[in-house]
Formats: structure tokens, sequence, C-alpha cells
């Protein structure tokens, strides 16, 4: 069995890693800022990116499909290994739930999304003023349990790295070698 | 008793009528309610359309007599519908329209040319934030149960009317183009 993911998976995972953390910061930004031309521009900025993130995610789930990922570590106790699968699962749905629960919140909004300013994004539903706060929550509350999630994530692979000194971080971060333990 | 203090009325009322018909003999108001005027620009490539609620205006139209055909429509400007509160405050306030300072925006017909069968060129000066414009675009008549419908599409530039001043006049934002769609019904003459 590999004790990698393939370098695809690896890259994909890192820009996702990085496309999330831009997205998640800029969303931040927006919801602290009142309406003015900058803005606007801002939560166009942040839909494009969560757009990028959707597609990413579509990539990751058919390349996870068709490539098995490297085993966990030998070492990790059953617990350990029923909460790294659950937090994973749980992480692969947030990846589509946020983007799309934003995507439906602008739509209800009244904003059809135009990625990139160029691309048109068809609209599933029409604008549904209603509704639409009810959405922004909904992808608040989404975004935040992500938030823990990640932050879940990140120091789960830091334990494994820094107390355990097993192999999980190099499965995905290649250049650390797993001589190095 | 009763009934003569009816025929008084009528009678004061038909008066009052025909001298009005005779002082607006070729006026023919739209009907508001079966009317509507939109506007819709882009913001960074997504659509955002706006309603102007309150209009009015007079519409005299005979394919048969193109040139004394005539068409005026009035706009409250402060009557734009976003939809939005926050949009509805921005778009009305001074680097926008400015609808405090220029509250009515109209267009005034000045020729009429048969284009097709059902559709006619109509030039006429297009008056928004105190500046007007000379503007010529397509419109097509259809009659609906007693109305003369007439629906066209007059696409502007933003930045010739100032709308949108200062940085906002940067249309990496919002695009200069603007369509002004309009559906406008006026009955029939009686």
């Amino acid at each position: 069995m590999a004790q990698q993911y393939t370098k695809t998976a690896i890259g994909i995972h890192w820009i996702v890693a990085i496309l999330i953390f831009a997205t998640f910061g800029l969303g931040l930004i927006i919801s602290e800022m009142s309406f003015s031309p900058t803005s606007l521009r801002y939560i166009s900025y942040h839909k494009w990116l969560g757009v990028t993130v959707f597609i990413f995610a579509v990539l990751r789930v058919l390349w996870r499909l068709t490539h098995r990922p490297p085993a966990l570590e030998a070492s990790l106790s059953r617990f350990e290994k029923f909460a790294a699968n659950a937090a994973h699962h749980l992480l692969y749905i947030l990846i589509f739930a946020v983007p799309l629960s934003g995507y439906f919140y602008s739509l209800a909004a009244g904003f059809p999304i135009v990625y990139l300013g160029i691309i048109p994004i068809p609209s599933l539903i029409g604008p549904h003023p209603d509704i639409a706060e009810t959405l922004k929550e909904v992808h608040g509350v989404l975004v935040y349990t992500m938030a823990g999630l990640v932050g879940l994530h990140v120091a789960g692979a830091l334990k494994h790295y820094v107390i355990d000194r097993d192999g999980t971080l190099a499965r995905m971060l290649p250049f650390l070698k797993r001589s190095d333990f | 008793m009763l009934n003569m203090k009816i025929g008084i009325q009528t009678v004061l009322m038909t008066s009052a009528v025909t001298v009005l018909l005779a002082t607006y003999a070729h006026a023919a108001p739209i009907d508001a309610a079966k009317s509507m005027v939109t506007a819709t620009g882009k913001q960074m490539g997504v659509p955002v359309t706006g309603k102007f609620k309150k209009i009015a205006g007079d519409v005299v139209f005979n394919p048969a007599q193109l040139a004394q055909s005539k068409a005026r429509i009035d706009i409250d400007v402060a009557s734009y519908d976003m939809g939005m509160a926050e949009y509805n405050q921005n778009i009305l306030g001074a680097d926008w329209f400015n609808a405090a300072k220029f509250p009515k925006a109209s267009f005034v017909s000045t020729g009429m040319k048969k284009l097709t069968a059902f559709s006619y060129t109509v030039t006429g000066q297009l008056t928004l934030k105190g500046r007007v414009q000379a503007v010529s675009f397509p419109v097509t008549v259809k009659a609906e149960g007693a109305n003369q419908v007439f629906d066209g599409v007059l696409n502007v530039k933003r930045n010739a009317f100032g709308v949108g001043a200062g940085d906002l006049a940067d249309t990496s934002l919002v695009a200069d183009d603007v369509a002004i769609k309009f559906h406008i019904a006026v009955p029939a003459k009686k």
C-alpha cells in the first residue's frame, strides 16, 4: 500500500486549503464592511473564490473515487481511525455545502453568479428575498462549523507530527521524509 | 327633485369632460398600472435590475399619421426600486441618480419611422440627472384588448448622464451600458 497520497491529490489538497483560507478571510472582511463599491468588489471576489473551491472540490472527489488513498498509520487506535474518518467525511461534505449555501444565498438575494465577471453560472433558483436572510445564516453556521473542523484537522495533523512523531502528515507533505523520524 | 339633482350633476360633469377633451384633444395618458420601465446595469458581470414604480406620460400613436404621433414619458426617479434597501439608498444618492436634485427623468419623442410591419424606430431626447441626450431605439407596437402596447429596449451609457460620479465612473465595477426596458400600455381613446 502506498504511503503517500498521489501528487495530484496532494496538489489539489493544498490548492483547496489555500483557496479556503483566502475565501474565509475575505468573507470575514466583507461581514465587517458596510455597503460600498469596495465591499461590492470584495463580495464578487469572494463568490469567484467560492466557485473555484467548488470546482476543485469536484475534481478532488473524482480523483479520490478513482485513486485509493494511503492507509492510516497502523499505530492509530480504533478511536483515532474512527475520528479521522468522520472528520474527513464531514470536511468533504462541508467543502461542497459551504459554497453551495453561498450560491443559494446569492441567488435568493437576487444576484446570479457570473464567474470572473465573464461566465454566468446557471441559476437553480430565482430571487427569494424572504429566505435570503435564512440562507445567509445557514452559510454562516456551515462556515464556522467548517472552520472548527479545519482547526481540528490542523491540530490533528500537528499532533501526529509533533507528539506521535508518526508519518501521518508526511502522507500529505512529501518533503517531510519518513526517514526523518 | 332627486332626479333633477342627478340630472344637473350629470350635465355639469359632461360639460367638464367636454372642456377637458377640447383642451387636450391629443392627450392619451398611459395606463401606469399596466406599464413598466426598468433599468438593468451590470455589476462585475452580474445583471442588476431596478424598476421605476412611478411613471406617467402621454402617447399618441397612429401608424397612418407618424408625423403627428408623439410620446412623452415622465419618470419619478426616486421611485426606482432595486429590491434592497442598501441598493436603493445608494442609487438615489448624489453619486448615482441624485434624486433629491434631479427628481424627474423624461423621454420626449422627436420622430418616428416605420421599421417593419409592427415596429418603428423612435428618436427623441432622454433627460436624466439634468443631462439631455439624443436617443434612437426600436419599438414594437401591438394591440392588447383595447390598449395599444409599446415594447422596447433603450440602451444608454450611464456615464453620458453622469450616473456614477467620481470613482464610480469606473466601469470595471458597474458597466457603462445600461438597458432601459419599457412596456407602455395606452388605453384606446373613446
